[in-house]
């Protein structure tokens, strides 16, 4: 072997690696990770400052933008597994989580607002337990509408969670009868905020649990394998074995119970609901956070943890935003720019074109040296 | 057994349809002859605490009792509500009553119902049209609220003011209105400043986060001016949350608007320093100016503020919404 000819191909292993990095699902929210991190170093490093101080409760709490972004960030995370989930199977998206979640939180708070404060730190728990599985049974029936309409009558998922889109602040104002509620017990903020003298922020734990479920789910079970042959290929999946539908209902249950979470973390936030506003254009953000992950929105092929960093980003580049006081009028604009920039470097057509251009640069490069040699 | 199941639920969509339609016509009869047709075109209730009660408010008033059939359209988006307008033009009702969700493209649509004899009656919320395009409008003067408050945050006299601006969506009449004033004061005097100013659009959690954002950044500030109360509520979330002192006598005041029960109960504790009031109840003005004619073209309702060292019992029961 001539010296030319091993440059040539240690060259193109580099090559090679960069490639693997660019195409890597996990590069595209990296990287606009990064890109936030550097913007805000180099615009005001103090940022980054984390700081152990007591709140008005009197515990020791950890306090800074860092803080506030995993803590926010948490529901949207949260909803990034389940919508990741629905649209690899159905190829589509579910747009109701916004509404869905207005339902959940008014399931919690109508059976919150029974119970007065007096009860004690048992019963309390009882109650906020079963609080909790109602909301889940509840946001995962009308998952399971959804899925329905998607999976047997094969309603494109989009228009099917349109329906409840609309209808469900409406329900969820229903639920409570169209009253203002406050919860005056401050036991029932806890899992929005800070459980005594644990000094990070209750919602960060839930995700990371959400996120260790799913990672077990994904792991044990066939559902990443199923989800994404029925999002590939529905009736050659069938033919497999595999039952396309009760796939896309599962997916669809999932979403509910994600959606569940995020409610009762919503209204523990808050102690308090208004059914117009809680959550208001969440299923824009989740969807971004899985279009973010750089997953095919048409089905298939999926990657978790692009998704849930996707998530992060969003609300990173949200506390930026507030951070650095952009004025009220132009902050939808700022996020669209920036949005449509990821959306752009993430598409897979624009990912594979910039593969194709290295390839052929590599290839160019290689051809000059062999005529050299 | 698929089948079976599709077909029930199938026939459940189906029945859950005809019951949606029945409710429709059950709302749009209008049967009796002495009646008074009107159409209501509103806010969606859910949207805070004040439409709900002024929507129980219409909803109160304008029964068949009191001589009206009432056909309600809720809407939080100007095309739909005009769209909504139209329909109850066709359906030929003898008032319409409007509260815009935006203050334009509405000319058209008045200049229909004057042809067609129908007399138009805004509630709420003004929109830029000419003046005999309706009979009258029923409005609160978001700017008289806004000035209210930014006096009575002038008569505290204190040394210096760094506010917080949480402002409502962009564009809303209560925005402009109570942004204005605060805009107007801040520019004319040299020791007000803002110290961040932005949209939270009404949400609680948004205030929150944006109060947390000026927190992170350690700067300074010693009002919350929130343009509704459910804002005042998550930004004061932030301040106890990192240890500052709000209220009466404390470090920070807090200024909310619309009068909440539970915003007043925090003023009587001490907790927030003022509320502006918002008044929610049109429908007995509406009602005077349909059977007894209208006086004047812009109806200005009677609007106070409470502070937290005055407040009573009495004006959490009587004012609170």
């Amino acid at each position: 072997m001539t010296t030319s000819e091993k440059k040539i191909s240690t060259g193109n292993s580099a090559k090679g690696f960069f490639g693997k990095l660019v195409s890597n699902q996990l590069f595209i929210p990296l990287a606009a990770l990064l890109l936030l991190v550097i913007f805000n170093l180099i615009a005001d490093p103090t940022f980054f400052k984390i700081s152990l101080e007591p709140s008005s409760t009197g515990y020791y709490i950890l306090s800074g933008n860092l803080i506030s972004i995993i803590d926010n960030a948490s529901e949207l995370a949260i909803l990034a597994i389940g919508m990741t989930l629905v649209t690899s199977a159905s190829g589509g998206q579910d747009i109701s989580v916004g509404s869905a979640i207005a339902i959940a939180g008014s399931v919690v708070l109508r059976i919150a607002k029974g119970y007065s404060a007096g009860i004690s730190n048992g019963q309390f728990a009882g109650m906020i337990i079963g609080a909790f599985v109602l909301c889940v049974i509840v946001a995962a029936l009308f998952g399971a509408f959804n899925g329905a309409l998607v999976a047997f009558f094969k309603i494109q998922p989009m228009v099917a969670t349109l329906i409840l889109f609309t209808a469900g602040r409406s329900i969820a104002a229903w639920i409570n009868n169209n009253e203002n509620i406050s919860i005056n017990d401050t036991r029932f903020g806890y899992f929005g905020n800070f459980l005594p003298g644990i000094p990070i922020p209750t919602p960060v734990f839930i995700s990371a649990a959400c996120m260790i479920i799913i990672a077990i789910v994904l792991k044990v079970t066939n559902l990443r394998l199923y989800s994404q042959a029925v999002g590939i290929n529905a009736s050659s999946s069938r033919l497999n074995g595999i039952n396309p539908k009760v796939i896309k209902l599962l997916t669809f249950i999932i979403l509910g119970a994600c959606v569940a979470v995020c409610g009762f973390i919503k209204v523990s936030r808050t102690s308090s609901i208004t059914y117009a506003v809680i959550a208001n254009n969440i299923e824009m953000d989740a969807i971004l956070a899985v279009a973010l992950g750089g997953n095919n929105l048409g089905g298939g092929k999926f990657n978790m943890t692009a998704s849930i960093l996707g998530a992060y980003v969003i609300q990173f580049l949200t506390t930026t935003l507030f951070k650095f006081k952009v004025s009220s009028s132009a902050i939808s604009a700022y996020k669209a720019v920036v949005v449509i920039l990821l959306i752009i470097m993430s598409a897979p057509v624009v990912r594979k074109w910039f593969s194709d251009l290295k390839n052929k640069r590599t290839a160019a490069k290689a051809q000059v040296r062999k005529e050299g040699a | 057994m698929k089948k079976l199941v599709k077909l029930l639920v199938s026939s459940l969509l189906v029945a859950a349809m005809a019951i949606g339609v029945c409710a429709c016509a059950g709302g749009g009869k209008s049967g009796g002859n002495k009646l008074i047709k009107v159409g209501i075109i509103n806010n969606d209730p859910n949207e805070s605490g004040y439409r709900t009660a002024n929507d129980k408010d219409m909803k109160a008033t304008f029964t068949e009792a009191n001589g009206y059939s009432a056909s309600f359209y809720y809407s939080l988006k100007n095309e739909e509500q005009i769209a909504a307008a139209q329909k109850f033009i066709q359906d030929d009702v003898d008032y319409l009553l409007i509260s815009a969700a935006g203050t334009s493209g509405w000319d058209g649509v008045l200049e229909q119902a004057k042809k067609a004899g129908i007399k138009v009656i805004l509630f709420d919320r003004t929109i830029d049209a000419s003046e005999d395009l309706y009979e009258a409008s029923i409005v609160s003067d978001m700017a008289k609220e806004g000035e209210q408050a930014v006096s009575w945050l002038a008569s505290q006299n204190l040394s210096e003011y760094k506010i917080v601006h949480i402002q409502g969506v962009m564009g809303s009449s209560a925005q402009i209105g109570r942004s204005g004033a605060l805009d107007t004061k801040v520019a004319a005097e040299a020791n007000w400043s803002i110290v961040t100013q932005q949209t939270a659009e009404w949400s609680e959690e948004t205030a929150q986060q944006i109060t947390q954002a000026v927190i992170d950044s350690g700067e300074t500030f010693n009002v919350i001016y929130a343009e509704n109360d459910n804002m005042a509520k998550g930004a004061v979330a932030a301040l106890d949350k990192a240890n500052i002192s709000h209220g009466v006598g404390k470090d920070v005041i807090v200024i909310g608007f619309d009068c909440n029960s539970w915003a007043l109960e925090e003023l009587l504790a001490g907790n927030w320093n003022y509320d502006g009031q918002c008044n929610p109840f049109q429908a007995s003005y509406i009602d005077d100016i349909i059977k007894n004619g209208a006086k004047q073209k812009v109806v200005i309702m009677e609007e106070k503020g409470f502070d937290a060292a005055t407040i009573t019992k009495d004006d959490v029961t009587k004012y609170g919404i």
